[in-house]
């Protein structure tokens, strides 16, 4: 064993306290769903972790109209400072509880320790920190005085950061004044039941957060539910156009978050160093289950091959494996379908002649893994230039000059974020103004935070969560009776 | 350790483009790409949260000690306290002779005759298991001197039984943007380096990356060091603050992987200062091994400038061996 | 003897020229009595693909002006406007039936809408838009851009006021616009792009589509180069089909509503974009 194989460092399971069994989390309960129970695996080990229910469109209505009761009988009737205490109180318990959220998150989702302790459970403490304060100040998000909540939000998330978009979801929602039913994605629905613990501990008003758990079949109803005022979603293009289509003339408030092909453009000037771990950053953090990954590489064409070379060299240093070890990189494929979309999208990009190179590293015998790879020679009209992998897969294409670059980052119908790396400021300026993308990362990548807004142009989706815009959103003026698409 | 060759000048100049005065140093030197804060203050906090368990751990704490310049430099050193440094570099632990030597003692000229005395039989090549002799020159620490003084101040040393010799760059000279005025010096010093026999001491270049302030000029002093000929590059005297720091390491350790894939050369690199604790020192070596590979992790080319580290990692090791914390009492203070 | 009058021939107005319909169709526009006002194109899908592609082209310049530049050009249609105010009444008062009092009140709330709309240009970014106090060394601001080209279904009961209330918002952003007119009372529209062609507008940066929206609007609605998609006007019309065509590509909707004169109109057709870049000292 030499020194760089470092030594197992297993984070400890024993803060779990996990039960064999969850229902849904309706009305301030949890009660048994009427559909067939599902069981969550652990995706590094494929073994069970627990039984979760499945709601079915009944379950859907009563948790509907549990957030209903809330919304009128307490949440909207409460000041707008003792809403901010309740999203206090959440903040707090959720930092203390954050290592057995971490855990968790990463048991059930596949992602390294590293990332759900470090990332993921920091942030959904600092998402509720930001709109708990928002809470009692609405006057000033700049709607007019007095703006006023929609009422009931229908929230569907995805399984890449399960306790974070429910915290992206959740949070504004609630310190706007609406109530919520929340639907966590079915591979995923272990920490939003924690969460619900937490809501609990809170002492939130009964209804106020409700959690359904179930597959797209329970998503539907909720999506489609009469009495929902505000629709959001994250996840994918597909999806979220069906929801546009399922909501068309019902004039509810839609926020969707999409899909995503990020161009991550590389300068010859670019700090090049830490260029290559931003590229590292952009692609395989989460193993590239990240919508606003930057899967598609533009390389300034002088700095190709140095880039390339470079990049190998880095991630040959990547340590996949057991998501609970602290020392690991790129954690397990969320699912056996959703490696198998990698697997395919890869293979179509060697046959469409793109050159392949995997990282060494040892696949594990059980569970879902996929080594970190790259795919050099490839073309704006490869299928891996194109369509979202969502996995720990990197597209290399180059460019020659500025409006090159900025001509094929452009050249998608997603525009959820890009990034730029060089060491002239203003290019970095000027070509972030000429990307059509929401989110744009100068000299670092994939960096959230609750007061900075997060959102897409195109078909990545409309509305932007984070910031000032993100409460926004879950609000309406004092005059308006509806609310517009936006 | 002696007779390590001078990096091939040609090379150097091949690569500075001609001769290496001002303009071509400047032209190259400014040529390389710039460096950014945040990303790479970002790649060091994330290397430093690596997870050093159980035999990894073990092998950690035998190789840093392995790995230390045990040093003493105040104006207070006398040969006594010299010998007292000596004999801890020799035998770290009394009450454990399995624990490994420190691979080098550094300290002032006038003290390297007694070092070398001190050490008898031991003095000797790291890596044959000896412990080396390391002296600042220069006019260590500021460097604000004459450069005959300065090159006399390493002749002396290396007279005395220095193996290595830890020279101060001018910064001075270096922030003015006379590049050329700082190449020719580290040249002249690794000059008076040389022995009767022809063989040279070991020379570490200190940037004393505190005064040079942002993370370019470090980038940039590091090619100016290994080009001008420099065995190790160095970042502190110790007596500046701040003085090692994680990111400066790693960038200096990205320098001389960067030099390595283009020459074939190996450089090696010394944080010094400000190194206290077992915790910090593996982060070092994890850094150096995801940076430049472990080969890197040898008496040549890795090395901690350091004097209390050395205790602290000689309790871990006994809580490590015993599986009960140990205390101050039961290390020896040099 | 009165003297004989020449008649205007109505037409479309798309990328700056003022064409007749590829399909060469025309239908009949009266006046509140019925009588015969003009023959007015009848735009076609193709005469709605041409002008998309003439507003895709205008994008650029378009949004690429200055702010303060864009206030200007905007505020130079009010003042042509304003020279042409008798002509708009007379037409209101024909098309309308209305008073020439009303008529001229409704077009002096049009010019005056566009003026207010003018003066947004170069301050809506600062009102929408965002410093963000990121925990982390950045520099991190939240800026509203045009989402593109906006296809619009005019007010149908209004010549001018609810035609401007529409397509002068879509504009201070730096969207440009296709706009189809009201049915019924089209001509102050082929007016306005009389004024639009003779101010300092880019061609292609407003097109003016005549005819009927329940033929056209399902073409702009489905149009993949289409971003943001109006329906303030199309409220008579099957606008849920609309916006289910629109869902195909995601584009951003405003369903059928009231007209008023609001920074929401505004902001409904940006994108918020977020630039996130580091800060290092050293």
């Amino acid at each position: 064993m030499t020194f760089l194989d470092y030594a197992p460092a297993p984070e400890s399971q024993s803060v779990l306290n996990l039960r064999n069994e969850y229902g849904l989390f309706i009305g301030g309960e949890f009660r048994a769903g009427s559909g067939t129970p599902f069981a969550s695996i652990n995706p590094a080990t494929e073994k069970h972790i627990a039984t979760i229910a499945h709601a079915n469109e009944a379950d859907v209505d009563a948790a509907v109209a549990a957030a209903r009761k809330a919304y009128e009988k307490t949440w909207s009737r409460l000041s707008g400072s003792d809403r901010g205490k309740y999203l206090f109180r959440i903040a707090r318990l959720v930092q203390e509880r954050a290592r057995e959220l971490a855990v968790a998150e990463s048991l059930d989702n596949g992602k390294p320790i590293k990332e759900s302790r470090d990332v993921d459970v920091p942030l959904v403490a600092a998402w509720f920190f930001y709109y708990a304060g928002w809470a009692d100040k609405l006057d000033h998000v700049g709607l007019g005085a007095a703006p006023a909540p929609l009422g009931v939000a229908a929230q569907v998330i995805p399984w890449n950061f399960p306790l974070l978009m429910l915290a992206w979801k959740i949070a504004p929602a609630l310190a706007a004044g609406n109530t919520v039913v929340l639907k966590p994605a079915e591979t995923t629905s272990l920490t939003a039941l924690l969460f619900a613990e937490i809501v609990q501990q809170a002492d939130l008003p009964p209804g106020v957060v409700n959690i359904v758990t179930g597959a797209g079949d329970s998503g539907k109803p909720l999506v489609g539910h009469p009495d929902a005022d505000i629709v959001a979603f994250t996840g994918s293009t597909p999806v979220g156009r069906a929801i546009a289509r399922q909501t068309a003339g019902t004039r509810k408030r839609v926020i969707l978050e999409l899909g995503g092909k990020a161009a991550n453009i590389v300068f010859d000037d670019a700090p090049i160093d830490q260029a290559i771990e931003g590229i590292v950053n952009g692609i395989f953090f989460n193993q590239g289950h990240v919508c606003c990954a930057g899967s598609r590489l533009l390389v300034q064409e002088s700095v190709h091959d140095e880039v390339v070379d470079r990049l190998k060299a880095r991630l040959s240093t990547l340590r996949l494996g057991d998501p609970l070890d602290k020392n690991t990189d790129i954690g397990a494929i969320n699912s056996a379908s959703q490696l198998e979309r990698i697997r395919t999208l890869s293979d179509v990009g060697e046959a469409e002649g793109a050159e392949r190179w995997t990282a060494p590293c040892e696949i594990p015998a059980n569970g879902f893994w996929f080594a970190p790879t790259i795919f050099t020679n490839v073309s704006t009209s490869h299928r891996i230039a194109r369509e979202e992998i969502f996995g720990p897969v990197l597209s290399v294409l180059t460019f020659r000059t500025p409006a090159e670059a900025i001509a094929k980052a452009n050249n998608t119908p997603y525009g959820l974020s890009a990034g730029i790396w060089t060491d002239k400021g203003s290019r970095i300026l000027a070509v972030a103004d000429q990307l059509r993308a929401g989110v744009i990362w100068a000299n670092t990548f994939n960096r959230f935070d609750p007061s900075s807004p997060f959102g897409g142009y195109k078909e990545s989706g409309y509305g932007r969560e984070g910031g000032r815009h993100g409460i926004a959103a879950y609000l309406r003026t004092s005059t308006s009776t509806n609310g517009a698409t936006k | 350790m002696t007779g390590v060759e001078i990096v091939p000048t040609d090379r150097a100049l091949a690569l500075i483009g001609g001769e290496p005065n001002d303009a071509n140093l400047r032209r190259y030197l400014q040529g390389i790409p710039g460096v950014d804060a945040v990303g790479l203050q970002q790649r060091a906090a994330g290397l430093g949260t690596r997870s050093i368990k159980t035999t990894s751990k073990v092998w950690a704490l035998d190789r840093t000690i392995g790995l230390i310049d045990l040093t003493t430099l105040e104006g207070a050193d006398t040969p006594g306290k010299v010998r007292s440094l000596v004999a801890k570099a020799v035998t770290p632990d009394p009450a454990d002779l399995s624990c490994p030597r420190v691979a080098a003692v550094c300290v002032y000229g006038d003290m390297v005759g007694h070092a070398v005395q001190a050490l008898g039989a031991s003095h000797g090549d790291p890596e044959a298991g000896g412990i080396a002799v390391a002296a600042v020159a220069t006019a260590f620490p500021s460097g604000r001197s004459s450069r005959s003084i300065k090159l006399e101040d390493t002749a002396d040393a290396v007279a005395a039984g220095a193996d290595e010799i830890d020279m101060v760059i001018d910064r001075g000279a270096f922030l003015a943007g006379r590049f050329g005025a700082v190449y020719d010096e580290i040249v002249a010093v690794k000059e008076a380096c040389r022995r009767p026999d022809g063989t040279y001491a070991h020379l570490k270049v200190i940037l004393e990356t505190g005064e040079l302030n942002t993370y370019d000029n470090v980038r940039r002093a590091s090619w100016l060091a290994i080009l001008a000929g420099g065995d190790f590059i160095k970042t502190s005297t110790g007596k500046v603050s701040p003085a090692a720091t994680l990111p400066v390491t790693l960038l200096m350790l990205e320098v001389v992987r960067d030099w390595h894939r283009i020459s074939g050369h190996r450089v090696g690199v010394k944080p010094a200062g400000g190194i206290r604790t077992s915790k910090d020192a593996i982060k070092y070596l994890v850094t150096v091994a995801e940076t430049t590979g472990e080969e890197w992790l040898t008496p040549h080319l890795f090395r901690f400038g350091a004097s209390s580290l050395l205790n602290d990692v000689l309790l871990q090791r006994q809580k490590v061996a015993t599986g009960h914390y140990s205390g101050p009492d039961y290390v020896t203070i040099d | 003897m009165s003297r004989l009058a020449v008649p205007k021939t109505y037409k479309l107005y798309i990328g700056g020229a003022f064409p007749r319909s590829e399909s060469g169709r025309t239908y009949e526009v009266a006046s509140s009595k019925g009588a015969f006002l003009a023959n007015a194109a009848k735009a076609s899908r193709k005469d709605a693909r041409d002008a998309v592609v003439a507003a895709r082209a205008a994008v650029g310049g378009w949004s690429g002006a200055t702010a303060y530049n864009r206030g200007q050009v905007l505020y130079r249609i009010a003042e042509l406007l304003e020279g042409r105010r008798e002509q708009f009444v007379a037409e209101i008062v024909d098309a309308e039936g209305v008073s020439a009092g009303k008529a001229t009140a409704q077009v002096d709330a049009a010019i005056d809408r566009w003026v207010w709309y003018a003066g947004w240009a170069d301050k809506y970014a600062q009102v929408s838009g965002n410093a963000n106090p990121v925990s982390g060394p950045y520099f991190n601001i939240s800026v509203p851009e045009p989402t593109g080209v906006v296809a619009i279904v005019a007010p149908q009961d209004s010549s001018l006021l609810g035609l401007v209330s529409v397509v002068a918002p879509a504009l201070v952003a730096g969207n440009t616009v296709v706009v189809v007119a009201s049915e019924r009372l089209p001509l102050s529209a082929i007016s306005l792009s009389e004024v639009l062609a003779t101010s300092d507008v880019p061609k292609g940066v407003v097109n003016v589509l005549t005819g009927s929206p329940a033929e056209i609007a399902p073409w702009l609605a489905s149009h993949a180069d289409v971003n943001g998609l109006d329906l303030t006007g199309a409220g008579d019309l099957d606008w849920v089909d609309l916006q289910v065509a629109a869902a195909e590509t995601l584009k951003r909707v405003l369903a059928p509503q009231d007209v008023d004169q609001s920074l929401g109109r505004i902001t409904a057709f940006t994108e918020t974009k977020t630039v996130w870049h580091t800060k290092g000292l050293i």
